[in-house]
């Protein structure tokens, strides 16, 4: 037991003992992840973060807020397409009329996310880089302590597949679907130069830690391609509750269409750690009308790639039978755009 | 007549006369004078405006000199011996004041007192996982944490109970070693009439099996006690408590200290619904802190440890039978019932006579019999919620009798009206019955949902239910035996033209210090700022036993009536003297003392009129008791159910279902409620929302529920105990929501008022689920309506064959 205490794990919901850091320029924050990258949180909003660091899910020795940085705040409507800062926060995507004549479908995302208090704290970049879920591991830790703990934090075994070598948390950002859908991509930062990534290469299938950030890395830039402004867009988003709640099932659909569909992609998420980007979509689509028998078929090709898992609820049977649903209605919703 | 099998045990108390409340010219439903002033119309909450504020003084904003804080150690196990616990390192600490443990408030607490089972700490066993074991003392939260982690506690796994099944398959795993055999809690058998020979008659019998699931009260403020043992040996024990009395003497009983020691104050309270009606661990622990330490100690529950602390709905699985005759008569209800109570008793022996004894009305049941069991689990303690052991049931019935209706081809609300028990009646088992508003309920749903045009009419989806209910206005007894007044009241009236009322009532948002209020404004003809009312803190007030089974607008309303017309006589009496005209000649309303006869000359404010009765009569002040007349069926538990009067509601619901992803959508909710006179209407229907939304969640959301053992872990744990994971419903998903107040002017009652906290809540989940099948054609006979379940039923049931089936029994019936 006095080993708890060495590793920093305590109960209740106060908040663990940390420093404060505050960088006011990225370069600062790249600087002080230089020396303390293993050791350091960063929070945006911190709509995630505080949550995740009271249940002791972090055990950082630095907490950076990063909400002070200016450069990582803007909106920029330019001819290549639409960049946004990480710290753009999800209320502003929300409510901003120029991206949704452009990105409906990102738009409806972010209205989606939690509650609008949330939103107005929560960011586009925090979002994105959300920290999976996972009904065994988003518990206090005298809770977790009672479970044993599990694979993704503390513990050995995973209690979704018990024999599992690989954490299944559910991946479970609203706007991660709708932007690999309109094929955005991500910028990243660290002391040695900048790349670009899409955001579908931005995930990886691993629950512990389900994208490409490695300690030092921090993301700077979300831009989407000029040529996904007017594709045809929709999500749909399954939840118990009318706000708050997280997708226990989301989908993400856009379809670039002139006349007939000339491409399309659609993505499922919700149901792994790595949103999924349903196969065969492209031939599926293309040369035809987006109708009820395109929005249907494409229905029945998601139920064969997708198998949800009960990393969250409600039950898989019923999210996987939702799956052809929910992307029905997002390929109709889609359509009305 | 009630003719109840079991056999009348030796009473506990003697049956001598009970105190008799005063007899008032007119009785206690009318107007002091002429019309009222103040009752009946739409005044504000005393508190409301702290509250929005942000003034109200909670528990937790409570901080004392050199207050300290303290956390407990909860069981990670479900079921476990405590082989020993090693505190040593958690005391050396820097910060750490004390550890305590079982060993230190050794003594047996209970609700009941048949049923003492429980310990502030446990001492020998843990009984679920979150059971308190330990508590630290320390500087801050966050150190008592620290603490904590430090504290060794060697535990001997023993098998745990999750269900019912096991529990009773096996009793060699004995929950709590207090259960009179095995793992049972509490059994009662009761039959009235001849249940057999009745559904014998019967023309139709509908046999089914429910579920309803347990949920949890979730009040936004968590459980939070101050404790501050003084160099004098005097506790003063502020808590966010419904039951500062029934708190006040288990204090007493585990702690070792006169009652005259101890002074329990209630702050402000931030929603209870039954969920702080009984002494929590915290509590005690807190009080033992600071006795040990000297210092003040303060103990804020997390939202996950109320979860565990918990005392919520019962989960119970109801099988019913239920006959009724070709032209719409019920005959009879036979009905099993298994509840699952958790770890210790709390009120479950009530619970388990509540889960048959308060079905006999709305409806008159020529035969009725229930067999009830409750058992021990190792699981959180269930308890009263809003609607104490007899929403469950009621659910049962209220589907009970949809079905029945659908069988014989009857309009479910027709079945209803062929039924109704009618006023100032008895029921089957021996309840007095007064008033009864319960036909206009239904006349008042009925025609406002457009029933009779729109029920088994609407396209499929959308559906109408109907249901109805009756609920206590307190219960006729205390909970220890005694003749005692189950509610008081002092009131000083003094020369400033200020009234103060002193009452051990409980608000937890209800009102009822409003209601003390809007009476003595009523009665004196003061304005409702020149009103104080002290309530609740054992110093100060006199003995209310608390703020449980919707009594005390009924019970402390009555002893309030009761000591503002004293006092009202008296400055009547006063006044009159120097008007030279009758005491029944003088009118105090609105600020003013006059003469009916003869207002403009003879006429003065209410400071004056206070000024001469002080000058004739010294220091004004005058005391009121509520005591219930004896009632109940002369059988064992005949006591259990009997209330001075009892409330009725009848609701209609609307929905919109989604076959496609059995979502279910509640458009709309029509209450209608009997509360005898709405004392306030917008208080009135602020509880009848309130109760309807909460019954609302359950249908459709919450459930308390625990994860069974796994190969990776054991049994027991919540399924998710925080505001993330137990869903109760947002603003965006209550539906809208119309409620009609129906006054049927009880003859006890305050100004003929009745209950309106927890009746209205009952029909909320038996409409929904009738109106769910209405809409889709499947009957919802287990909590909640999900949309997994909901989709899992329109699969087994051949999609809309039963759904059509349903229209043409209805509209051949028509």
């Amino acid at each position: 037991m006095g080993a708890r205490a060495a590793t920093g794990e305590w109960r209740m919901l106060t908040l663990p003992r940390f420093n404060w850091v505050r960088p006011r320029t990225l370069d600062a924050l790249l600087a002080h992840l230089d020396v303390h990258a293993g050791e350091s949180l960063l929070l945006a909003g911190g709509t995630d973060a505080v949550p995740n660091l009271k249940h002791r899910l972090h055990e950082p020795r630095y907490v950076v807020a990063i909400g002070s940085i200016a450069e990582l705040d803007f909106v920029r409507q330019e001819a290549d397409g639409l960049h946004l800062g990480p710290l753009v926060t999800l209320d502003r995507i929300a409510t901003d009329a120029r991206i949704r004549a452009e990105f409906p479908s990102l738009v409806r995302a972010a209205g989606l996310v939690a509650g609008p208090q949330l939103r107005n704290m929560g960011t586009i970049g925090g979002n994105l880089c959300l920290d999976t879920r996972c009904t065994y591991y988003n518990q206090t830790f005298f809770w977790r302590e009672s479970l044993g703990f599990c694979l993704k934090k503390s513990g050995t075994v995973c209690h979704v597949i018990t024999q599992g070598k690989r954490c299944v948390a559910a991946h479970s950002s609203d706007t991660a679907p709708v932007l690999i859908s309109l094929g955005a991509q991500v910028e990243i930062a660290n002391r040695a130069g900048r790349r670009v990534v899409s955001v579908e290469e931005f995930f990886v299938p691993d629950g512990v830690h389900n994208n490409i950030l490695v300690p030092g890395d921090v993301v700077t830039r979300l831009f989407i391609p000029a040529a996904s402004r007017g594709m045809k867009a929709g999500y749909q988003k399954l939840r118990p509750r009318a706000s708050i709640d997280f997708p226990m099932l989301s989908v993400a659909f856009a379809a670039t269409v002139k006349g007939v569909c000339e491409s399309g992609s659609l993505v499922v998420s919700a149901i792994a750690a790595k949103p999924r980007t349903i196969n065969g979509v492209d031939e599926l689509v293309r040369g035809k009308a987006l109708d009820l028998d395109i929005a249907t078929a494409l229905g029945e090709l998601a139920f064969k790639q997708c198998q949800p898992l009960i990393s969250i609820p409600y039950d898989q049977a019923y999210r996987r039978s939702m799956v052809p649903v929910f992307v029905r209605r997002a390929v109709l919703e889609a359509a009305a755009t | 007549m009630s003719t109840g099998k079991e056999i009348p045990a030796g009473r506990t108390m003697p049956r001598e006369e009970r105190l008799t409340p005063p007899q008032w010219p007119g009785g206690r439903a009318a107007p002091p004078q002429g019309e009222f002033a103040v009752i009946g119309k739409r005044n504000r909450k005393l508190e409301g405006l702290a509250k929005v504020t942000g003034r109200a003084i909670y528990t937790d904003d409570i901080t004392l000199p050199r207050m300290i804080h303290a956390k407990l150690l909860r069981s990670i196990h479900a079921h476990a011996h405590i082989v020993s616990i090693d505190a040593s390192e958690a005391l050396a600490m820097a910060g750490v004041h004390a550890v305590i443990t079982g060993r230190d408030l050794p003594g047996y607490y209970g609700i009941i007192p048949w049923t003492e089972d429980e310990q502030a700490l446990c001492e020998t066993k843990a009984r679920y996982v979150g059971d308190a074991i330990a508590a630290v003392a320390a500087d801050s939260e966050l150190l008592c944490e620290e603490a904590l982690a430090m504290i060794r506690v060697e535990y001997e796994v023993l098998p745990a109970v999750m269900d019912v099944e096991t529990a009773l398959e096996h009793p060699e795993w004995q929950v709590n070693e207090k259960a009179p055999k095995g793992n049972i809690s509490k059994q009662v058998q009761l039959e009235f009439g001849d249940v057999e020979a009745a559904l014998e008659g019967s023309d139709a019998i509908v046999e089914a099996e429910y579920w309803y699931e347990g949920s949890t009260h979730a009040p936004i403020e968590p459980h939070c006690a101050v404790a501050d043992f003084d160099a004098t040996g005097f506790l003063t024990l502020y808590s966010s408590t419904q039951v500062a009395h029934y708190l006040h003497r288990d204090l007493a009983k585990v702690l070792g200290l006169p009652t005259q020691r101890i002074r329990v104050i209630q702050p402000v309270v931030g929603g209870a619904f039954g969920g702080k009606s009984e002494p929590f661990s915290l509590e005690f622990c807190a009080a033992k802190l600071s006795m040990v330490t000297g210092r003040p100690v303060k103990i804020l529950y997390t939202r996950e440890e109320v979860f565990y602390a918990h005392r919520g709905r019962h989960p119970m699985r109801l099988r019913y039978r239920t006959g009724v005759t070709r032209d719409g008569k019920l005959t009879g209800v036979d009905a099993r019932i298994h509840i699952d109570g958790g770890a210790y008793s709390s009120f479950g022996l009530v619970t388990t006579y509540y889960s048959g004894q308060l079905l006999s009305a709305p409806y008159a049941l020529p035969a009725y019999r229930f067999d009830s069991t409750r058992v021990f689990t190792n699981k959180p303690c269930c308890g009263p919620k809003r609607g104490h052991g007899s929403v469950q049931p009621r659910f049962a019935f209220e589907c009970q009798v949809d079905k029945l209706a659908e069988v014989i081809g009857l309009d479910p609300i027709e079945l209803r009206r062929r039924n109704l028990i009618g006023e100032h009646t008895q029921t089957v088992n021996g309840m007095r019955v007064t008033s009864n508003g319960f036909p206009q309920c239904l006349d008042a749903v009925e025609k406002a949902s457009s029933w009779s045009s729109r029920f088994r009419r609407l396209p499929y989806g959308k559906g109408l239910g109907i249901a109805g209910s009756m609920y206590i206005s307190g219960t006729n007894y205390c909970i220890y035996p005694n003749e005692m007044p189950q509610s008081a009241v002092q009131l000083r009236l003094d020369r400033s033209g200020r009234a103060t009322v002193f009452c051990g009532a409980s608000d937890i948002g209800q009102g009822v210090e409003s209601v003390l209020a809007y009476i003595v404004c009523e009665e004196l003809g003061l304005e409702l700022r020149d009103i104080r009312v002290v309530a609740a803190d054992t110093d100060l007030t006199p003995v209310d036993l608390g703020s449980y089974s919707s009594r005390e607008t009924f019970m402390c309303g009555n002893a309030c009536l009761d000591a503002a017309r004293s006092l009202r006589d008296r400055v009547a009496e006063a006044v009159a003297a120097v008007w030279e005209c009758g005491k029944h000649e003088v009118s105090l309303s609105r600020n003013i003392a006059c003469c009916t006869r003869d207002p403009q000359a003879k006429c003065m404010s209410v400071r004056e009129a206070f000024q001469l009765a002080e000058a004739r009569f010294g220091t004004l002040g005058a005391v009121g008791w509520y005591q219930s007349p004896k009632l109940g069926g002369d059988y064992r538990g005949g006591t259990i159910g009997a209330s001075p009067a009892y409330s009725f509601t009848a609701h209609v619901a609307e929905v919109d279902c989604d076959p496609e992803t059995g979502f279910v959508q509640v458009k709309k909710l029509w209450v209608a409620h009997d509360c005898g006179r709405a004392l306030n209407p917008v208080t009135v229907e602020g509880q009848m929302e309130g109760s309807a939304y909460m019954g609302f969640a359950e249908a459709l959301m919450e459930e308390q529920v625990y994860k069974p053992a796994a190969p990776g872990h054991g049994a027991g744990l919540h399924h998710g105990p925080s505001l993330l994971d137990y869903r109760i419903p947002t603003s965006l998903d209550t539906p809208e929501l119309e409620s009609f107040i129906i006054e049927s002017i009880d003859p006890e009652g305050p100004y003929g008022a009745k209950e309106a906290g927890e009746g209205p809540l009952h029909p909320s989940v038996p409409a929904i689920a009738n109106a769910i099948y209405d809409a889709l054609g499947v009957r919802c006979d287990r909590l909640p309506f999900s949309p997994p379940r909901v989709m899992d039923l329109l699969r087994a049931n051949e999609g809309k064959a039963q759904w059509e089936r349903a229209r043409r029994q209805v509209s051949g019936a028509c």
